[in-house]
C-alpha cells in the first residue's frame, strides 16, 4: 500500500514490519503457546499412549520397549476390566442425567423467573460451592453418609437407612460434586434465549410443555451438551470421591491409578487411560455437533 | 414469561430443593467445626472453639496453604500470557489447521484430571530422565502440570471476549498511525481486561483446589493443601483440624465469588 502518512508520523519500524507481515505476527503469538503445549501436554500424552503398547517385566518393573498388544488384548477381553468399563459409563452417564433434571428448574427459575436482583443473589449461590475445595465437598459427604453421619440419623426414625458408602452414594457425591458445572452453562444459555419468543409460542397458544419442547430445549441443547462434557467426562476420571465414598466400588479412574501410580503395571494402566479416553473423544464428537465445544 | 401460578409453584420449590442439596453439606461442615468431640458425630455434642485454636496452630497446615497459594500463583501467571496468545492467534487469524487447534486445546479439561496427571508423570519420571532431563518430581512438576489446565481456562475466556469484539477497532487504531504497542496497549488490552481477570481468577481457584493432577505430578516433598486435607483425612487425630481447614476454605471460597461478580457484567459466563 502506498504510504500517504508524513514520514515523521511513519511508526517504529518493528511495528511496521509486524504490521505489514501477519504471517510473523501469527508466527510470534503462535510458537511459544504451541511449543508448550504439544511438548508438555501432547507429547506426554501420545507417550503414555505407546507405553499402552508395550510391556513390563514383572520381576524388575522396568518396562520392555517391544511392540505388544497384550495390554490391549487384556483390557478388552478380561471379563473384570469390561465391566468396570461400563459400570463407569454407567455411572457417568447417571450422573449426567440428574445433573442435567436437577441444573434445569434452578437455571430455568434464575434466568426467567427470578427479579434481577434475586438473580444475581442465586448466580452467586451456584458459583460458591464451585469455588468451595472438591476435597472439602467430598469429605462432607463422607460424614454425612458415615454410619453416625446425619443421613442416617434423619431416616432413622423411619426405619430407614441412607445408602452408606456404596455405588449409589458415589453417583449422589459426583452429582452433587459436578452439579455448578451444569447449572453455568444451561443459566448462560437460557439468559441469551429473548423471553419475546417463550411470549410468543405461548400467544399462539402453545402449553408451557410444548414451549419447553421446541422452542427452549433446541436453543439450550448446546449449553446442556457444554455442562454435559464436564459431568461426563468428569465423572469417567474421578477416583478420589469414589474411594471415600464408594465402599468397595471401584471405578475405571481407580484402576488406571492403582496401576500407574500405586505401583501396578504401567502399561496396562496406560491402556486403561487409553480405553477412558477414546470413550470420551466418542462422546465430544458426538455433542460437538450441537456446536458445545464454543460453549465450554 | 407468563407461567401458571402453579408452575410458578413447582419451580419455587424445586430451586429451594437443589439450593438445599448443595448448601447443606456445606453448612454441616461449618457447623461440625465447632463440634468439641474428637470423633465427628451426629447431633454435635456442645460448642467449643478448640478445634480452630488447634488449626490455626497447625504449622504443616499453614505451610500447605502457601505452597498451594505458591503454585496457583505460577501456573496463573504462565497460563495468561501463553493462553492469551493462543487466543489471539485464533480469534484474529485465519490459518491452516487453526480448527483443529481450537478442537485440541480443549483437550486438558475435557479429558479427566487422571488421564493429564499419569501421562504427565510418565514423562516426568520415565521418559525425560533419558533424555537427560531428570528434574523429577516438585514444585516445579506441579507448577507446570497445573499450567496445562489454567492455560485452557484463559483461553476461552479470552477467546470468548476476542470473538465478541470486533477486530475493527485495532485496524482503525492502526489506520490512525498507532504502532502494534500502541493498539495493543490502548485498544486491544482494555477490551480483554475484564476477562484476563476472569480467566485468571478462574484459573487461580482451579490450581487452587487441585488434587488428581497435583497427586500424580508432586514427589514426596510438595504439600499443597489439597494434598495435606487428604492426607490427614485418614489420621483420627487430625480429622478435627482437617474440618476447621474445611470450614474455613469454605469460608474463603466467598471472597473470589464476589470480587468476580463485582468484576463481570456476565458473572455466569465464567468460562470453564
Amino acid at each position: 500500500m502506498p504510504a500517504i502518512v508524513p514520514a515523521e508520523a511513519r511508526p517504529h519500524r518493528a511495528s511496521a514490519f509486524l504490521h505489514r507481515h501477519p504471517g510473523v505476527r501469527l508466527g510470534a503469538l503462535l510458537s511459544a503457546p504451541m511449543l508448550w503445549y504439544f511438548v508438555m501436554y501432547l507429547a506426554a500424552l501420545a507417550l503414555l499412549f505407546l507405553t499402552a503398547f508395550w510391556s513390563q517385566d514383572s520381576f524388575t518393573s522396568q518396562i520392555i520397549r517391544e511392540l505388544t498388544f497384550e495390554n490391549v488384548e487384556e483390557v478388552l477381553t478380561t471379563p473384570v476390566y469390561r465391566s468396570v468399563t461400563l459400570q463407569t459409563i454407567g455411572v457417568a452417564a447417571t450422573v449426567t442425567v440428574l445433573c442435567i433434571v436437577l441444573a434445569l428448574p434452578a437455571a430455568f427459575f434464575a434466568a426467567k423467573v427470578a427479579r434481577p436482583r434475586a438473580r444475581r443473589a442465586l448466580i452467586v449461590m451456584f458459583l460458591v460451592p464451585l469455588w468451595a475445595s472438591y476435597l472439602v465437598k467430598a469429605y462432607a459427604w463422607r460424614g454425612l453418609l458415615s454410619e453416625s453421619g446425619v443421613i442416617n440419623w434423619v431416616l432413622e426414625p423411619f426405619g430407614l437407612s441412607g445408602p452408606g458408602f456404596s455405588t449409589v452414594a458415589v453417583i449422589l457425591v459426583l452429582t452433587y460434586l459436578w452439579l455448578p458445572y451444569m447449572i453455568l452453562p444451561i443459566y448462560v444459555s437460557l439468559d441469551r434465549l429473548p423471553n419475546s419468543l417463550l411470549d410468543a409460542s405461548g400467544d399462539l397458544g402453545a402449553r408451557a410443555g410444548t414451549t419447553f419442547r421446541s422452542v427452549v430445549l433446541p436453543i439450550i441443547l448446546p449449553g446442556i451438551a457444554a455442562g454435559s462434557i464436564f459431568t461426563f467426562s468428569l465423572s469417567m476420571g474421578d477416583y478420589i470421591a469414589v474411594s471415600l465414598v464408594g465402599g468397595d466400588e471401584l471405578l475405571l479412574g481407580n484402576v488406571i491409578y492403582n496401576n500407574i501410580a500405586g505401583g501396578g503395571n504401567t502399561p496396562l494402566g496406560a491402556a486403561l487411560a487409553l480405553v477412558s479416553v477414546i470413550i470420551i473423544m466418542l462422546y465430544l464428537l458426538l455433542v460437538r455437533r450441537t456446536g458445545a465445544l464454543k460453549e465450554l | 414469561m407468563t407461567l401458571s401460578p402453579f408452575a410458578r409453584v413447582v419451580l419455587r420449590v424445586l430451586l429451594l430443593l437443589v439450593l438445599a442439596f448443595m448448601y447443606v453439606p456445606l453448612l454441616l461442615v461449618l457447623i461440625n467445626s465447632f463440634n468439641p468431640n474428637q470423633v465427628a458425630s451426629w447431633p454435635p455434642k456442645g460448642f467449643s472453639l478448640v478445634w480452630w485454636e488447634a488449626a490455626l496452630d497447625n504449622t504443616g497446615a499453614r505451610d500447605a496453604l502457601i505452597e498451594s497459594l505458591h503454585v496457583a500463583a505460577w501456573a496463573t501467571a504462565i497460563a495468561l500470557v501463553l493462553g492469551s496468545m493462543i487466543a489471539f492467534a485464533i480469534a484474529r487469524y485465519q490459518w491452516f489447521g487453526r480448527e483443529s487447534i481450537s478442537l485440541l486445546i480443549v483437550l486438558p479439561i475435557a479429558l479427566p484430571g487422571i488421564v493429564t496427571g499419569v501421562a504427565l508423570q510418565n514423562a516426568f519420571t520415565r521418559v525425560l530422565p533419558e533424555i537427560g532431563i531428570d528434574i523429577g518430581l516438585g514444585l516445579i512438576t506441579v507448577i507446570i502440570a497445573h499450567t496445562t489446565f489454567c492455560l485452557v481456562i484463559v483461553f476461552n475466556n479470552v477467546v470468548a471476549r476476542l470473538r465478541r469484539a470486533s477486530a475493527s477497532m485495532e485496524e482503525a487504531s492502526m489506520d490512525l498511525g498507532a504502532s502494534s504497542w500502541q493498539t495493543f496497549r490502548l485498544v486491544t488490552f482494555p477490551q480483554v481486561r475484564s476477562a484476563l481477570l476472569a480467566g485468571g481468577m478462574l484459573a487461580f481457584g482451579l490450581s487452587f483446589d487441585e488434587i488428581i493432577v497435583t497427586q500424580l505430578a508432586a514427589g514426596a516433598g510438595v504439600q499443597t493443601l489439597p494434598i495435606w486435607i487428604f492426607n490427614n483425612l485418614s489420621r483420627p487425630n487430625q480429622a478435627p483440624v482437617v474440618n476447621v481447614v474445611a470450614a474455613l476454605v469454605i469460608l474463603l471460597s466467598v471472597i473470589p465469588v464476589y470480587f468476580a461478580q463485582r468484576l463481570s457484567d456476565d458473572p455466569a459466563h465464567t468460562g470453564v
